[in-house]
């Protein structure tokens, strides 16, 4: 069994509660850091630690954190990205549901270290019933004294407040999530000057994910020395993963980084096996930006070493070979599973999805989509395959934001490896025209 | 009918807006667009929209962007019961398509229709983060998950007899 930093306690009865989470030793961080620790300190113990961007891209935390603009006279914020939209995640909203609590205390002690004064979680509106169980911790938390003026009897104040979004996907990019924050429609926001300079109401601003924040408590009370030896390499500490698709047992499991991939799909601890006693055709490891991989590819590296649960071993091979952990939603299809219409409701997601703003994503998407929608439905020839490879090589790279690329590559990886899907729909196409 | 929101929603505006910088009340957009749906038979009209962009002082094409911008905004009226359906991967993975094809008939409404008798909307939707326990589905708040025909059926009637309407925010409104 791996060790457990953010879930330990997730089975606790009445862990949702502030007195039953503070006698599992909750908000000892924030006494720790408030109390014998000087904000850069909490940012050095979190750069020691090499904490990665728990919401996909995997950016080190500390420093994103040290890129704050402490020279700015401008007040500071800390806005937690709780938007978690990516096809195939479900991690932030078992945390905020299970242990509320271990959002709240993260964001007090990183709100600290950042020196923010007022600080907001932005949540799916989708979520919530979710952000009621927020506002219900955070007003414990005021009333226990962590949250408010001069917290437990410093010199430091910090208000707390959940923001609900209305359902949007691109509002999970920072850039558009503070457009969002601040009342507008999500268009992402050209980069530079980026969020540490003039983020929210152009202010120097942090946005973490939820897990990230929620990693900081074991981090300050163990100490970044100790958090980093847990893991493999730049993999340090642990990962939330939401498994789903085709497997026995889905749910989230957190993982010490470097499982391996093999034991991850078939051990009892995690999700124990392929369903029905069917066999393994491929995996999205991490949401459904990342390329799609076959069996084959996903438990072995090219080179033929295991694949294991980090973020270097899944890019291993780059695009070709390999793939991305990114938020850790991993999706299982079994042998049964057409990857061709599981990419179509990928493809049908991230036209939804597209803000509008530049036109490679908000066309492109569309055109994937009808294409692809061609090939659910039996009318695709076999320039289409073509088509859609040249569409998605146009969106990538050329729009403002991710959101493009993220488009584009399960199209491009789910035709690198799985072309021979796409010729049966066209000759089936070609069938179905002569009946 | 006149557009106001009723005391109790007045005052967890007003709450709401607080929570913001001084001059920066816009922020509060997308939780008053929430509480006005709640407010008005779940939907924006036109006036309901007018009447938000007066409460937080700001231009009424700054609330019709917004309110066209997000999937959860309703510029059209809706049955009492809004049910969406996830429909991505692993929601399909797991037979999205016969919760939908079910509901379909058993209502007898296409997508994106409402039943003659005002009480359903069936509408697909992208990704609710609920994957973990697919199939599912969204009626208010309420995320209904690990669905089965049966299932199904049994929510319906359940949400029939309570001839409720459904919103996102009931427990905000109420608290």
């Amino acid at each position: 069994m791996g060790r457990k930093l953010l879930l330990e306690h997730i089975n606790e009865p009445g862990i949702q509660t502030f007195e039953v989470y503070r006698k599992k030793g909750g908000y000892a961080s924030v006494e720790k850091a408030l109390k014998t620790m000087k904000p850069d300190d909490v940012t050095e113990e979190v750069k020691k630690s090499g904490l990665r961007g728990r919401g996909g891209a995997g950016f080190p935390t500390g420093m994103k954190w040290s890129f704050i603009d402490k020279k700015s006279e401008k007040p500071r914020y800390l806005v937690c990205n709780a938007d978690e939209s990516e096809p195939g995640t479900f991690k932030d909203r078992y945390l905020m549901e299970k242990i509320p609590h271990a959002l709240i205390e993260g964001m007090i002690t990183s709100s600290y270290a950042l020196g923010a004064k007022t600080s907001y979680i932005y949540i799916r509106g989708e979520y919530m019933y979710v952000a009621m169980i927020l506002e219900k911790a955070i007003e414990e938390a005021y009333a226990k004294g962590f949250l408010g003026k001069n917290i437990l009897g410093t010199d430091y104040s910090l208000d707390l407040y959940v923001h609900a979004g209305a359902g949007a996907y691109i509002c999970g990019e920072e850039t558009a999530l503070l457009e969002s924050l601040e009342g507008k429609r999500g268009n992402p926001r050209l980069k530079p000057p980026f969020p540490a300079v003039a983020g929210l109401y152009a202010c120097p601003t942090v946005v973490n994910n939820v897990e990230t924040i929620a990693a900081v408590v074991p981090i300050v009370n163990m100490g970044g020395d100790e958090y980093s030896k847990i893991g493999v390499g730049k993999s340090t500490g642990t990962k939330l993963i939401s498994a789903s698709g085709h497997i026995n047992k889905p749910g989230v499991y957190e993982i010490e980084l470097g499982v391996p991939v093999e034991e991850f799909i078939y051990s009892e601890e995690y999700c124990g096996g392929i369903w029905k006693g069917r066999k393994l055709k491929a995996v999205i490891a991490g949401g459904s930006s990342v390329p799609i991989l076959p069996t084959d590819l996903i438990l072995k590296t090219a080179k033929g070493e295991p694949r294991l649960m980090t973020y270097e071993s899944l890019a291993d091979g780059g695009f070709a070979t390999g793939t991305m952990l990114g938020s850790g939603g991993f999706i299982v299809l079994d042998e049964t599973a057409s990857v061709v219409e599981n990419l179509y409701t990928f493809a049908r997601f991230y036209h939804h999805e597209s803000c509008g703003q530049c036109s490679p994503c908000r066309e492109g998407t569309g055109w994937m989509e009808k294409i692809l929608h061609r090939f659910r439905d039996g009318h695709a020839k076999k320039e289409d395959i073509d088509l859609l490879w040249d569409v998605q090589r146009k969106i990538e790279g050329n729009t403002i934001c991710p959101l493009g690329d993220a488009a584009a590559w399960p199209v491009a990886s789910a035709i690198r490896h799985f072309r021979k899907e796409f010729e049966e729909a066209v000759m089936n196409s070609l069938e179905l025209a002569h009946v | 009918m006149e557009i106001k929101f009723s005391e109790t929603a007045l005052a967890k505006a007003n709450q709401i807006i607080g929570r913001y910088p001084q001059g920066k009340q816009k922020s509060a957009m997308l939780t008053m667009l929430h509480l006005a749906q709640s407010e008005f038979d779940g939907w924006l009209s036109t006036e309901v929209m007018d009447y938000v962009a007066s409460l937080l002082s700001v231009k009424p094409i700054e609330v019709y962007e917004v309110a066209t911008f997000y999937s959860m905004y309703n510029t059209k009226p809706v049955g009492k019961c809004l049910l969406e359906v996830c429909q991505t991967s692993s929601c399909w993975l797991r037979g999205s398509n016969e919760i939908v094809d079910h509901l379909k008939k058993k209502l007898n409404i296409e997508v994106g229709e409402t039943t003659a008798d005002g009480m359903f909307t069936l509408k697909t939707v992208e990704c609710l983060g609920s994957c973990g326990t697919a199939p599912m589905l969204q009626c208010g708040a309420d995320f209904h998950e690990n669905l089965t025909i049966d299932k199904v059926d049994e929510l319906l009637d359940k949400l029939r007899t309570k001839n409720e309407r459904s919103s996102y925010l009931k427990s905000l409104v109420n608290s």
